[in-house]
């Protein structure tokens, strides 16, 4: 069986110079194809003797099982670089910047009424909006600011007639839901307010408000305090924060008070933003008035409620170090860009 | 209110520091906004006295003194032409440090300076060059000027509430002191003086209610060159009040000293009585200060036989005034009431100290003692023979002492704690409030009554509040949210406006917040026949009409950052638009219409710049790609169709109005030309508004379900007139085709070459399934044959083999 080993080791250089699929086929072909040297070998096997037939075959069954072992690892290898290859041909610059991948940005004022909503549905409130060109009645009168009151030069207010005028405050919203809701009563009111202000880096003729509300039966300072602190221990994502409260005056509210926090910009050790005292004055708040409640036909003897009130603006500014209201109203991209 | 710590210090002296102090105030609910200093740091510039004067060898208006220092003499050479031997004077001497300058030795004109004499101006205390500063003879010659003047004093500005009248004067702060650290305060004595003079002027009152006392004295014969001490000078200062002269002087620093404002008339310019009455509309008045004022009606005057002499409680008049030659006055402390001037001197375009005191509450009790204060104070600087007192009083309307009640169990519903008996009649021994306690229903109650000066205490929780404020807000407990809650439906068919923004920023918008208030002009260039609301005081005429749509503020913001070399924009904003709705006259809060809308803009290239992108701009439906998106989340995009927009604002041919169900609620499109020229854009820009109600009723989804069996897909292509909707097509297959069509698209619309320049070609892919079983050929074929044969007929089309 010369020829066998001859065949076999021909073959098995041919398969080992073959360097491509097609290459491969044909060597394959030569060999195992229907006309192929060890077919023909194959059908030789009828015309030997029955004593030898069997050796026979089996000896060439064996060439053949080689022969496709060492086809089949060929055809791996070369698959192995053809795939190699391809991948080579494919590589790209994956540096490169996508397809139209421009994400907008939120406005710090909204981010800032997201995360101050969010505590508050969080803890049962609901968000409640209201006008923004409100009555004499609703923005003053029921919020015991009458007519004249010394208040009044604080809240310098834009009028359409004697009546008629933009909110100074979302506390309006308040008057609103007393007036149709009975307690328990858990808001908080989001929205615009206006005062005749020429704008400058701190003033703004329009800014927002959170206003919130609480009427209960059993609502006390203690309360205020509690939400007051932990809202803003949240907010400021400081669980030590330092809270002051400190005595104010608000018409609609007794006690009452402005809330100050420990200055996050120099942690109270005196810096520009807190003007060198240590503290951000960031809120006031007060127990509502008895009269604010009568007015909306609340009894004050059954329900007491408290009420706070805080600037998203300013909590923006701290929050995002920003330094110039007018920047919120200016709209230039290079400002809005950094708030994804 | 500004004040000098030495001089609260007067009154009450506690042992602690300027900051300590300062942090009191604030603590105390008088917010301290600012401590100052009253001068730069002053040195080596002493009380000095001038011995001698010579001419100057070689300068005319310059002279030679030799000044005595208190050490030494010193040659000064002085430019002043107020100066004469044996006169205190302020020498700055070598090395001395001035605000604004370092004194060196010096030679002027040749001669040798070893110092300065200084000006008000020059020590920084003043306005006052007009010469040398002149000191008192009994000033200690050789004492630093900073120890003569007191300089080492704070300035500090405390920023009142309304409700605390009582503390705009340094008594009613010392009070506030006085509690905090557990201290008596000393009042000034002010015992009156020996009636010189039986001189009076007769007052009568004609409206008690508004003055219900008026407390005057005549003092004659007083000296009119005598000028206002230093002290005082200096203390009116640091309260940032002018000297003017002694008499003005006095009556201001009463004023500040007991918060009770008062006013001296020349007397001999008086005509008769005086008479406190309220006003007939149009009287004429020429004030202090010059300005002519006709009367409002109803405004509370002080009158003489000749008519009006001053807005009581607001500013004399000048008639009346006094002067530099004045030689007999009447002083006025009066009561008026604060509801008869509050809002009062506004209303006349004024603002006063003494109106700002009477508007917040005077004490009512005050008067006399103020009067003997400053009659005291006169007595000392300018003489004079002191009249009797005169005090005309209307017991009607004088206010009388309050007792307001305070119930136990009112102070732990408040505050969330109760405090021990005990400490609340301290806290209140402390205010000065007189308690007497009683058992009345099952409560302990405090009968506290009020002192004259505390205006703002009337009802129960005024009390709860002065006790909260002495005992300490920050000992008060604090107790973290919990409540037993209600909770509501959570109301699926409402899409958050979050979701809105959230999406628009997704697709490359940027949030912008504009004014609530435009230029009406701007208004009206978008929409002309919109009814504006309007402000009566705006800012400025750019910021005088509510807006009616978000579009100007957005086309302004569109510009800013044009004008700032960014020529791919987007922005949108959610915000109150507000119109008058139609048919109204009167202006009311039911007849305005205030409505959430979302609006953006867009202009510039299609996509970023980027290596990839085609570098095209956007174009009309690039901008309804976003519109339909936005649409597409109310849950039923269905429900919108939309038609050619009239608006003027828009290119006709590029511009839609939204329907919803038929009716509009939005629309977008192509700024027109004229517009886009207006504002100066150099490329298209595009707008959409949509009122955010037309997602107010989202429909809950409910699901379908899926068929298994396989889908069919026929393409047609239809020859139509170019003015044939592409809607208006699928609209009609959708009418023919049975429930088996689900997807319809046009994914292919060509006009051009090969086709008749009048005509488009449409192609529309048109997708069958059965949900219940596979559908056949022939299924399909029969519909098709009725949706190519109702295009035909309708659209005059040929469909295209």
């Amino acid at each position: 069986m010369a020829t066998l080993e001859n065949i076999l080791e021909r073959a098995a250089a041919e398969i080992s110079a073959a360097d491509s699929l097609v290459a491969l086929d044909e060597t394959r072909v030569r060999y195992l194809g229907k006309k192929g040297e060890i077919t023909q070998l194959l059908k030789q096997l009828g015309k030997m003797s029955k004593v030898e037939r069997p050796k026979a075959g089996a000896q060439i069954n064996d060439a053949k099982t080689e022969l496709t072992r060492i086809l089949e690892q060929r055809r791996t290898k070369i698959e192995s670089n053809v795939y190699r290859e391809q991948l080579k041909s494919e590589v790209i610059d994956v540096s490169l910047p996508g397809r139209r991948s421009s994400l907008g940005s939120f406005h710090p004022i909204t981010k800032v009424l997201d995360r101050i909503e969010d505590f508050f549905t969080g803890v049962g409130y609901m968000v409640v909006e209201g006008p923004e060109i409100e009555d004499d009645y609703h923005n003053f009168e029921a919020l015991n600011i009458p007519a004249h009151h010394p208040a009044r030069a604080m809240h310098d207010t834009f009028y359409f007639s004697d009546e008629l005028l933009l909110r100074t405050h979302t506390s309006p919203v308040q008057v609103r839901v007393m007036e149709v809701q009975e307690p328990p009563i858990r808001i908080i009111c989001p929205g615009r307010v206006f005062r005749v202000d020429q704008p400058d880096p701190s003033h703004l003729p329009m800014f927002h408000q959170v206003e919130g509300l609480v009427v209960d039966t059993d609502v006390t300072f203690a309360d205020l305090k509690g939400t007051i602190v932990e809202f803003l221990r949240v907010f400021f994502e400081r669980e030590d924060l330092k809270v002051r409260f400190r005595p104010s005056y608000f018409p609609f509210t007794e006690p009452s008070a402005e809330v100050d926090v420990h200055c996050v910009s120099c942690n109270s050790s005196g810096c520009r933003v807190c003007s060198n005292t240590g503290w951000l004055e960031v809120m006031g708040a007060g127990m509502v008035h008895p009269k604010v409640l009568e007015y909306a036909g609340i009894d004050s003897e059954k329900h007491s409620g408290m009420a706070f009130g805080m600037g998203p603006d300013r909590l923006a500014m701290l929050r995002y170090s920003v330094s110039d209201l007018r920047d919120y109203l200016d709209n230039d991209l290079r400002f809005l860009e950094q708030f994804k | 209110m500004k004040f000098s710590e030495i001089w609260l210090r007067e009154f009450v002296n506690p042992d602690i520091d300027t900051q300590t102090l300062t942090s009191q105030l604030t603590m105390a609910g008088l917010e301290v906004d600012e401590v100052s200093l009253p001068s730069t740091e002053i040195k080596n510039v002493f009380v000095s006295e001038i011995v001698s004067i010579a001419e100057h060898p070689d300068a005319d208006n310059l002279r030679v003194c030799e000044v005595f220092s208190g050490t030494e003499n010193l040659q000064i050479v002085c430019g002043a032409k107020n100066i004469r031997v044996g006169m205190r004077v302020v020498l700055a001497t070598v090395d001395a440090e001035l605000s604004d300058r370092k004194i060196k030795k010096t030679k002027i004109r040749g001669t040798q300076s070893y110092g300065m004499l200084c000006s008000e101006k020059e020590l920084g205390i003043g306005d006052d060059q007009s010469g040398v500063m002149e000191l008192p003879q009994e000033a200690p010659v050789g004492m630093q000027i900073s120890e003569y003047l007191k300089l080492e004093d704070s300035i500090i500005d405390v920023d009142l509430t309304p409700n605390r009248g009582d503390c705009l004067s340094i008594i009613g702060l010392a009070r506030e002191v006085g509690l905090m650290n557990g201290l008596d305060i000393s009042i000034p004595s002010a015992a009156d003086l020996n009636v010189s003079a039986p001189d009076t002027v007769k007052v009568n009152l004609f409206a008690g209610e508004d003055c219900p006392r008026f407390v005057g004295r005549v003092i004659k014969d007083i000296s009119p060159r005598a000028a206002t001490p230093i002290w005082m000078r200096e203390k009116l200062r640091r309260s940032g009040i002018r000297s003017v002269d002694p008499i003005v002087d006095v009556t201001n620093y009463v004023m500040l000293e007991f918060g009770q404002p008062l006013h001296a008339y020349d007397l001999e310019k008086l005509n008769g009585e005086i008479t406190v009455r309220r006003s007939k509309k149009g009287e004429a008045l020429t004030l202090l200060d010059g300005t002519e004022i006709q009367t409002h009606e109803n405004s509370l005057l002080i009158a003489d036989d000749s008519g009006p002499i001053g807005l009581a409680g607001i500013m004399g008049g000048q008639r009346t005034a006094v002067s530099k030659d004045t030689n007999h006055i009447f002083l006025e402390s009066a009561f008026f009431s604060p509801l008869s001037l509050a809002g009062k001197a506004r209303s006349y375009g004024l603002s006063t100290d003494a109106a700002y005191r009477f508007e917040r509450g005077v004490d009512w009790q005050g008067q006399e003692q103020a009067i003997r204060r400053a009659t005291e104070l006169l007595q000392e600087i300018v003489g004079g023979e002191v009249g009797p007192i005169i005090n005309q009083s209307d017991e009607v309307y004088l206010p009388e002492l309050k007792k307001v009640n305070l119930r136990k169990k009112q102070i732990r519903r408040v505050l969330g704690v109760s405090i021990e008996d005990e400490k609340v009649a301290e806290i209140f021994s402390r205010l000065g409030f007189g308690t007497t306690a009683h058992e009345i229903e099952e409560d302990f109650v405090w009968e506290v009554s009020v002192p004259s000066h505390r205006f703002d205490i009337n009802i129960e929780v005024d009390l709860i509040e002065e006790l909260s404020r002495v005992f300490g807000y920050d000992i008060l407990p604090s107790r973290t949210p919990s409540a037993y809650l209600k909770m509501f439906p959570a109301n699926e068919t409402i899409i958050s406006t979050k979701r809105m923004a959230g999406h628009l920023v997704s697709r490359g918008y940027h949030e912008a917040i504009t004014y609530s208030f435009v230029d009406a002009e701007v208004s009206r260039s978008l929409d002309p026949k919109i009814k504006l609301v309007e402000l009566i005081n705006p800012l400025s005429k750019e910021m005088s009409a509510m807006r009616s749509s978000i579009w100007p503020g957005l086309l302004k913001a569109l510009s800013h950052n044009m004008n700032r070399q960014r020529g791919r924009v987007r922005l949108f904003e959610i915000g109150l638009c507000f119109s008058q709705k139609e048919k109204s006259k009167q202006l009311s809060i039911s007849n305005i219409d205030q409505r959430k809308r979302l609006a953006f803009i867009a202009s510039g290239l299609r996509d970023p710049e980027n290596w990839a992108s085609d570098g095209k701009r956007m174009d009309f439906y690039d901008l309804k790609g976003d519109v339909e998106s936005l649409l597409a989340m109310s849950g039923d995009q269905d429900q919108f169709s939309f038609v050619r927009s009239a608006s003027l604002a828009l290119n006709p041919g590029q511009s839609a109005d939204i329907l919803l169900k038929g009716k509009p609620v939005g629309l977008f499109g192509l700024l027109n030309t004229d517009l886009q020229k207006r504002w100066g854009f150099r490329q298209q820009v595009f707008l959409c508004e949509i009122d955010l109600f037309s997602f107010a009723n989202r429909k809950t989804a409910k699901s379908k379900e899926i068929s298994r069996f396989p889908e069919i897909r026929r393409d047609l292509a239809f020859i139509v007139d170019k003015e044939v909707g592409v809607s208006d097509l699928l609209a009609l297959i959708r009418k023919c085709s049975k429930k088996w069509l689900v997807e319809l698209t046009g994914f292919d619309v060509y006009e051009g070459k090969g086709i008749d320049s009048k005509r488009k070609s449409v192609g529309l892919g048109l997708t069958f399934q059965g949900a219940s079983r596979t559908l056949t050929d022939s299924d399909v074929d029969k519909i098709i044959e009725k949706v190519v044969s109702a295009i035909k007929t309708e659209y005059r089309a040929i469909l295209r083999e």
